[in-house]
């Protein structure tokens, strides 16, 4: 039997109230908030974040496999799950793979990392992310909003067995981004709800149940990705679903989040499932996924994580338009007069890998001072080369002091910064984000959190920063 | 760790220093050769006595040939030192070094910093290619952090803290006023340097030292061939240069109301120059006020106050011109300018002026022994020079 070991899921901390974009615009407004990116996380980093949730507990080093699964990531040529794998401290010797081109990729992802156990390729983690972008002022600004999630496929200590599956495929124009575009595009609504949506859908769903010999009764949740909540409804309920067993497309709290929506949406359908609930979702893009879950009994001693229903919990939605305009780079400012970033280099990135991504500092053997970054010679007693690798990722953390930058360069002025001192040892002077500036003090708890310092030159540079507990 | 250093070994017996500040229409070329043919004037020699020259810039050029170059040094030594903020310092040191040693009779050291033509606020150093994790805080931010900690370790409320600070500015504009080669000639009342725009919380503009161009040189020579140049020539009394090892970026001790370097940097010179009560023994001092809280701490660090009475001695006039011990009587980098290479002969050149009576309105009563001090890099890491002079030698 293989199934879902574990789940994680990530909400960032700013939601814009879609009112935001109606003050700024004068266009009527859908309801909710949309979740919104800082500008310094990207489908990489949000999927490190689901993926250290749903490792919670569990340890990296177990896993082979590492898929990533985006239509949002940062290059069309190198791999982004490389990146994940090292900030995750996901062994050299794993398997990883990006899918993308496709609002199906998490579920394409989560169906071939289920062959993967199956054919004995051992545990499987799959992080699914997203970041869209729909172009000012159209409806999908409106709609979409970022997230993601992840999921450890396994053998043993399974949460939820995968009970079968139905694909299918359809060369269909719904959505599209081109290869030099710059935001989704899509055709007239009717035709793909119509051609696409409902019937492929409708379809693949219904075929599953039928194989399974499954009621639309027996399924505690249904899944369903929607282009938003009227036809996910829609569809559902002349499907055979109640409203009861609909799950929540989070579209009031987080937006359409694309690949990563329905894995998302599954993460929050495990979190409130029990064992033995059917838990069947589906997914759209050029056809459809349906995978059809059941909770087991080991679902009640997974241990506690934050998942989507903790993410929501802790926001901010005071952010303006003006504001989400710039972190997406859609209203060019003028830079600050100082020098632009310079790109990072490669070798030294290389390098330095174990320290940039996984976050390991040293721990000196002679007197047991930890210290970030690693050192040759301990920074307390000087001893030469008697170290070892220290991890720092989740080691809770207090503001010793801080600042705020008004001068130095940085995408959302004033920069932050601290210095983070680490519960049992070690400190560093680190950049601060999605940090409210009144509330900082000395003091304060903060967490680690991986994120996208700056593009220059073509090159996404990601390293840790602190940020208020969440 | 302390080495027996020069005492009374080397002495100056000629300095040039421009008017510092925004000099459009001045290059860096320009600068240097103001710079140096004042001080080759004031000793009453020609390019042709000096036999090897130290050159110090931060970023403005690299090696000696920007130097030799528009001076048209007629291939001879020229060595290219580069400190951050104790360039200036340093070039002057190892000059003074090469002099003690016997391998020259005379030497200068020239320190020199285009800042204004990059177009840039504040200081800019471009870091060598790294992996990308440097934090980018600007100078200001990263001295901003000793305020707050300060304040809290010895209970000033922040708005007490804020106008502690904003004396140091005021007195070292107010010194400013009367140097003619200063930046910025203008007394600053306190309300303006209080309410002056956030740079990095809680320093303002004006608790930020000037971003300015500027050149300063010094001819030294063995101290007992110091008469044959100069009347009145200063003696080398100590020279220290401690560079810290990042200890308080790393380690949870480091509390940030001092500079660890400062206080290594400044013991050893007192050793080597037999300083041994430097608030009654100094004269003068000419410190490294980058930024406000950083002249309070240095204060400190360097034995003038008690740890934790620095500031009642600010509000007390105690570094005022009138005051007990003046410190940065020609302005400071505040106000006087900071073009980085510059910088730590400036320091001297001011302890030249005021050891020979030249110092005009702002001039001290009799001062005999004059330290000099720069801090370059972050106070948890940064080299820090200490150098004390003296009107007489033994």
């Amino acid at each position: 039997m293989v199934g879902i070991v574990s789940f994680g899921a990530y909400v960032p901390f700013n939601r814009m109230d879609r009112k935001r974009i109606g003050e700024a615009t004068g266009d009527p407004t859908a309801p909710g908030e949309k979740a919104v990116a800082n500008y310094d996380e990207d489908s990489v980093s949000m999927a490190v974040e689901a993926s250290m949730d749903c490792l919670t507990g569990l340890s990296a080093s177990d896993v082979r496999n590492l898929y990533f699964a985006s239509t949002t990531a940062p290059y069309r040529e190198k791999q982004s799950v490389s990146t994940i794998a090292a900030a995750l401290d996901i062994p050299m010797e794993a398997r990883a793979m990006d899918f993308t081109g496709s609002l199906r990729a998490g579920s394409g992802a989560l169906l071939a990392g289920f062959d993967a156990v199956k054919a004995g390729a051992g545990p499987v983690l799959v992080a699914c992310s997203d970041c869209r972008l729909g172009a000012p002022q159209s409806q999908w600004e409106q709609i979409f909003g970022d997230g993601a999630a992840a999921f450890l496929l396994g053998e043993d200590g399974i949460i939820a067995s995968l009970e079968g599956s139905k694909s299918s495929v359809a060369e269909i124009y719904s959505q599209w981004t081109p290869d030099k575009g710059d935001h989704v595009m899509s055709w007239e609504e009717r035709f793909y709800i119509t051609q696409g949506y409902n019937r492929f859908v409708g379809g693949t769903v219904k075929a599953l149940l039928e194989e399974k010999g499954l009621a639309p009764g027996d399924i505690a949740k249904i899944v369903l990705y929607g282009p938003n909540p009227r036809y996910q409804m829609a569809l559902a309920q002349s499907m055979g679903f109640s409203i009861a067993q609909i799950q929540d497309t989070l579209f009031l709290t987080v937006g359409l989040s694309g690949a990563s929506n329905v894995p998302m949406m599954l993460a929050a359908a495990l979190e409130e499932a029990k064992p033995g609930d059917y838990i069947l979702a589906a997914t759209f893009g050029e056809g459809c996924d349906a995978l059809l879950f059941r909770a087991t009994d080991a679902l009640g001693s997974l241990p506690p994580r934050r998942g989507i229903s903790g993410f929501l919990k802790s926001g901010k939605n005071t952010m303006r338009y003006n504001t989400y305009l710039k972190w997406r780079q859609l209203l060019v400012t003028e830079p600050p007069r100082r020098p632009d970033p310079t790109r990072p280099s490669a070798p030294a990135m290389f390098r330095e890998r174990r320290k940039k991504y996984a976050f390991y500092g040293s721990r000196c053997l002679a007197c047991g001072t930890p210290q970030f970054p690693p050192q040759r010679i301990c920074v307390h007693c000087q001893a030469k080369d008697n170290m070892e690798e220290y991890s720092f990722v989740k080691k809770p953390a207090v503001v010793a002091t801080y600042t705020v930058d008004y001068l130095t360069f940085s995408q959302d002025p004033p920069a932050v910064f601290a210095v983070v001192d680490f519960e049992g040892g070690g400190r560093m002077i680190c950049e601060m984000t999605d940090c409210d500036i009144s509330k900082i003090d000395i003091g304060m708890e903060v967490e680690m959190s991986f994120r996208r310092l700056f593009e220059a030159g073509g090159i996404s540079n990601y390293f840790w920063k602190a940020r208020p507990k969440r | 760790m302390s080495g027996k250093g020069i005492k009374d070994k080397v002495a100056i017996v000629g300095m040039g220093c421009i008017k510092f500040g925004e000099h459009w229409n001045k290059s860096l070329d320009d600068m240097m050769v103001e710079a140096a043919y004042e001080a080759l004037g004031s000793a009453g020699v020609t390019p042709d006595d000096v036999q090897a020259y130290w050159f110090g810039t931060c970023n403005s050029g690299y090696c000696g040939i920007t130097l030799s170059v528009p001076l048209k040094i007629q291939n001879k030594p020229v060595t290219r030192v580069e400190n951050f903020c104790a360039t200036g310092t340093d070039a002057f040191r190892n000059a003074c070094y090469a002099v003690a040693s016997g391998a020259y009779d005379m030497v200068m050291a020239i320190g020199a910093e285009k800042l204004k033509d990059s177009g840039y606020s504040g200081l800019v150093i471009i870091p060598p290619a790294d992996d990308g994790t440097r934090p980018n805080y600007s100078a200001p931010a990263a001295f901003s952090l000793l305020a707050p900690a300060y304040f809290k370790k010895y209970g000033l409320d922040p708005k007490k803290g804020k106008e502690v600070l904003a004396r140091i500015a005021w007195k070292n504009h107010k010194n400013g006023a009367l140097n003619p080669k200063a930046q910025f000639r203008q007394e600053v009342p306190m309300e303006k340097i209080l309410k002056s725009p956030m740079v990095a919380a809680p320093l303002g503009i004006m608790d930020c030292s000037g971003v300015a161009d500027g050149a300063a040189a010094a001819i030294i020579v063995r101290a007992e061939d110091a008469h044959k140049y100069s009347k009145s020539p200063i003696y080398v009394k100590g020279l220290s240069i401690a560079c810290g090892s990042g200890h308080g970026a790393m380690h949870q001790d480091y509390d940030f109301t001092t500079v660890r370097e400062t206080v290594h940097a400044s013991r050893d010179a007192y050793l080597q120059a037999g300083v041994t009560d430097p608030r009654k023994q100094i004269s003068m001092a000419e410190v490294h006020d980058c930024f406000t809280p950083t002249e309070l701490v240095i204060y400190e660090d360097l034995g003038f106050s008690q740890r934790g009475k620095g500031w009642e001695d600010v509000m007390n006039g105690v570094f005022d011109l009138d005051g007990e011990l003046p410190v940065n009587p020609d302005g400071g980098l505040k106000s006087f300018g900071h073009p980085i290479g510059a910088s730590g002969l400036r320091m001297l050149y001011e302890c030249w002026l005021q050891f020979r009576g030249e110092a005009g309105p702002r001039q001290l009563k009799d001062p005999k022994l004059g330290l000099t001090h720069n801090l370059g890099g972050f106070p948890w890491e940064c080299v820090c020079s200490v150098c004390i002079v003296g009107k007489e030698k033994g």
